[in-house]
């Protein structure tokens, strides 16, 4: 892990980097829904005013906008919170940008509980499993400032429909510096030869700290960083699967929908083996301290040790 | 409170205060000891970001203590970022995601006129969340059902979060639209009590449903929050919070 990098929040990675498309490419576009500073698409704005739309508090408007600018020739960049782009606008995802297969990247800051304190009505905890619904659907959860500024990078020669999910609060690096490329989706950040451990955006780093956990009791995790979550690098999963034979996931989302069925559904078809799902178990969140939330929804490296235990005890 | 919370809203909570003051300690019938009472008026904060104003008005009412205030947004207190009907004692309706009051609220009016039940609903707005399509959805609804027993109050403090309403994406006119959609309406300064308390008496006699524009200033009564942006969402510092209430104890 890189600990010398100051932590970062991934949804800065988001504003950097699409300032930086827009310097690259003049068919980019940016929209936003009144969270310009939130989203920090407002860089974006600042600096190229003219290729920016806020369009206030609106947010299906601004999907069927954007919409509008892909079938024209741009690549269009909408940003609001995750709640609010892939609940209050989702039948406009659906119906005007993933049918349609436009290049429309959706990019949702303030993914999960570590909203905080403004409670269940901003804690998106099933935006990854709406969007994973949609066919041609790009799905991608970044695990840390780096990887975000690459795969936004990236977004721009991806064709069809992407959803990117940030977060709010300050994360630790996980990326020395942005990779090339999200390549397919899965990076095994750890080989280990007991159980899989799965996780995207926040848990990554659970993950791997709750595997130098499991050592200590000399089990041996492999730790893999899914940051794509659709279309899933079904190669690498079902490897990893075959090869260790059980698995945890984790992910700062509902356990219906998201990384976990989507690994789930890799082992249902290719390798069956035991999986246990570490998430937020059906219910909806409420306010406190991200810290706080994380605890009480059990989104912790002692959740994941203890998961991973008692997975590995049933098998 | 915001600040014991760290987070929160105190912009458009003051720009609301004289309205829902003078929605809970004059105009409306509610029994705090009975939440529930079936001919009590109704109030629907729309705008939930604005909690703090509501919790105040329910504090001070007696639907629970005003000790709690203070431990607005902590973990396990029952008062939510934004309000939730399952955990706050005289909370209607859980809101916070902008633009669906009006639409709860016109259902709520129809199921009253259905159970013979005397209340008016009282749907408070902010302009920044009448850019949502919804809101015009319901606006239209409310008129073709003839809901004479909706009024919809618009705090038309002309600031959402990124800037002045008229910069960001213009609403106005707001009356004029309210009218077009088949409504009465009444533009008012929102921080005139009398005007304040004459039109939401006005709006009960209403036929159909009742608008009322009510011009306010965004931070209303701390010099430093008022009519800035940067106050919406953003928590004072202990000394910022001294320095405000005792602008506003004057
Ligand atoms: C559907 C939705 N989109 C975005 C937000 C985030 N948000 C919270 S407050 C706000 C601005 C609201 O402005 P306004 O309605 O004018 O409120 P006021 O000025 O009274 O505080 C926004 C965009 C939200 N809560 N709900
Ligand atoms: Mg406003």
């Amino acid at each position: 892990m890189a600990t010398e990098l100051k932590p970062r929040a991934t949804r800065e990675a988001y504003g950097e980097a699409l300032l930086e498309l827009g310097k690259l490419h003049e068919n980019v576009v940016a929209l936003d829904a009144d969270l310009a500073g939130s989203t920090k698409s407002g860089q974006f704005g600042k600096a190229f005013p003219e290729r920016f739309f806020n369009v206030g508090v609106a947010e299906a408007n601004m999907m069927g906008m954007a919409a509008g600018f892909a079938i024209s020739g741009k690549i269009s960049y909408a940003s609001t919170f995750a709640v609010f782009a892939t609940g209050r606008a989702f039948d406009q995802v659906r119906q005007s940008i993933a049918q349609p297969r436009l290049p429309v990247r959706v990019c949702a800051s303030h993914g999960g509980l570590t909203v905080g304190e403004d409670g269940c009505t901003h804690q998106s905890v099933e935006d990854i499993g709406l969007m994973r619904l949609l066919p041609n659907m790009r799905v991608v959860v970044p695990a840390d400032f780096n990887q975000t500024y690459a795969a936004v990078l990236e977004s721009y020669d991806i064709e069809g429909p992407m959803y990117i999910r940030t977060g709010r609060p300050k994360t630790p690096f996980l990326y020395e510096e942005p990779p090339k490329s999200l390549g397919k989706g899965a990076d095994v950040l750890r080989e280990g030869s007991d159980i899989s451990l799965f996780a995207c955006g926040i848990m990554v780093v659970r993950a791997l700290e709750a595997a130098e956990e499991l050592k200590k009791r000399d089990i041996s995790a492999e730790v893999v960083n899914v940051s794509i979550l659709k279309p899933i690098d079904v190669d690498t999963v079902a490897a990893s699967l075959s090869k260790t034979g059980c698995a945890v996931t984790a992910e700062e989302h509902s356990i219906i929908g998201g990384l976990g069925d989507a690994v789930q559904e890799v082992a249902a078809e290719c390798c069956p083996v035991r999986i246990g799902r570490l998430g937020i178990k059906d219910v909806f969140g409420k306010s406190g301290t991200p810290d706080q939330l994380l605890e009480e929804f059990h989104l912790t490296t002692e959740h994941l040790a203890g998961l991973a235990g008692q997975v590995l005890s049933s098998r | 409170m915001v600040t014991e919370a760290g987070s929160g809203h105190p912009g458009g909570s003051l720009s609301s205060a004289d309205i829902v003051t003078a929605l809970f300690f004059h105009t409306m019938k509610h029994r705090p000891e009975d939440p529930k009472w079936p001919d009590r008026d109704r109030f629907i904060l729309s705008k939930g970001h604005c909690a703090p104003v509501l919790y105040s008005a329910l504090a001070r009412s007696g639907y629970f203590p005003v000790d709690d205030l203070n431990n607005l947004r902590k973990i396990d207190c029952h008062l939510q970022g934004h309000p939730d009907m399952h955990k706050t004692r005289g909370v209607e309706i859980s809101s916070g995601s902008l633009g669906q009051g009006l639409s709860v609220s016109v259902g709520m009016a129809l199921s009253m006129r259905l159970d013979k039940l005397p209340g008016q609903i009282f749907t408070l707005m902010g302009d920044g969340e009448s850019q949502e399509g919804e809101v015009w959805e319901a606006a239209m609804a409310a008129a073709h059902y003839k809901t004479g027993n909706l009024t919809a109050i618009v705090d038309a403090n002309g600031l959402q979060i990124d800037g002045f309403t008229r910069d960001v994406m213009n609403v106005e006119p707001l009356a004029a639209k309210y009218e077009a959609f088949g409504w009465t309406v009444k533009s008012i300064d929102g921080h005139d009590m009398q005007q304040i308390v004459d039109a939401l008496d006005w709006s009960r006699t209403v036929e159909g449903p009742a608008s009322i524009i009510a011009r306010t200033v965004k931070g209303k009564g701390v010099s430093f929050m008022e009519n800035q942006a940067g106050w919406h969402g953003r928590a004072p510092s202990a000394g910022e919070a001294e320095r405000a209430l005792a602008e506003l104890q004057r």
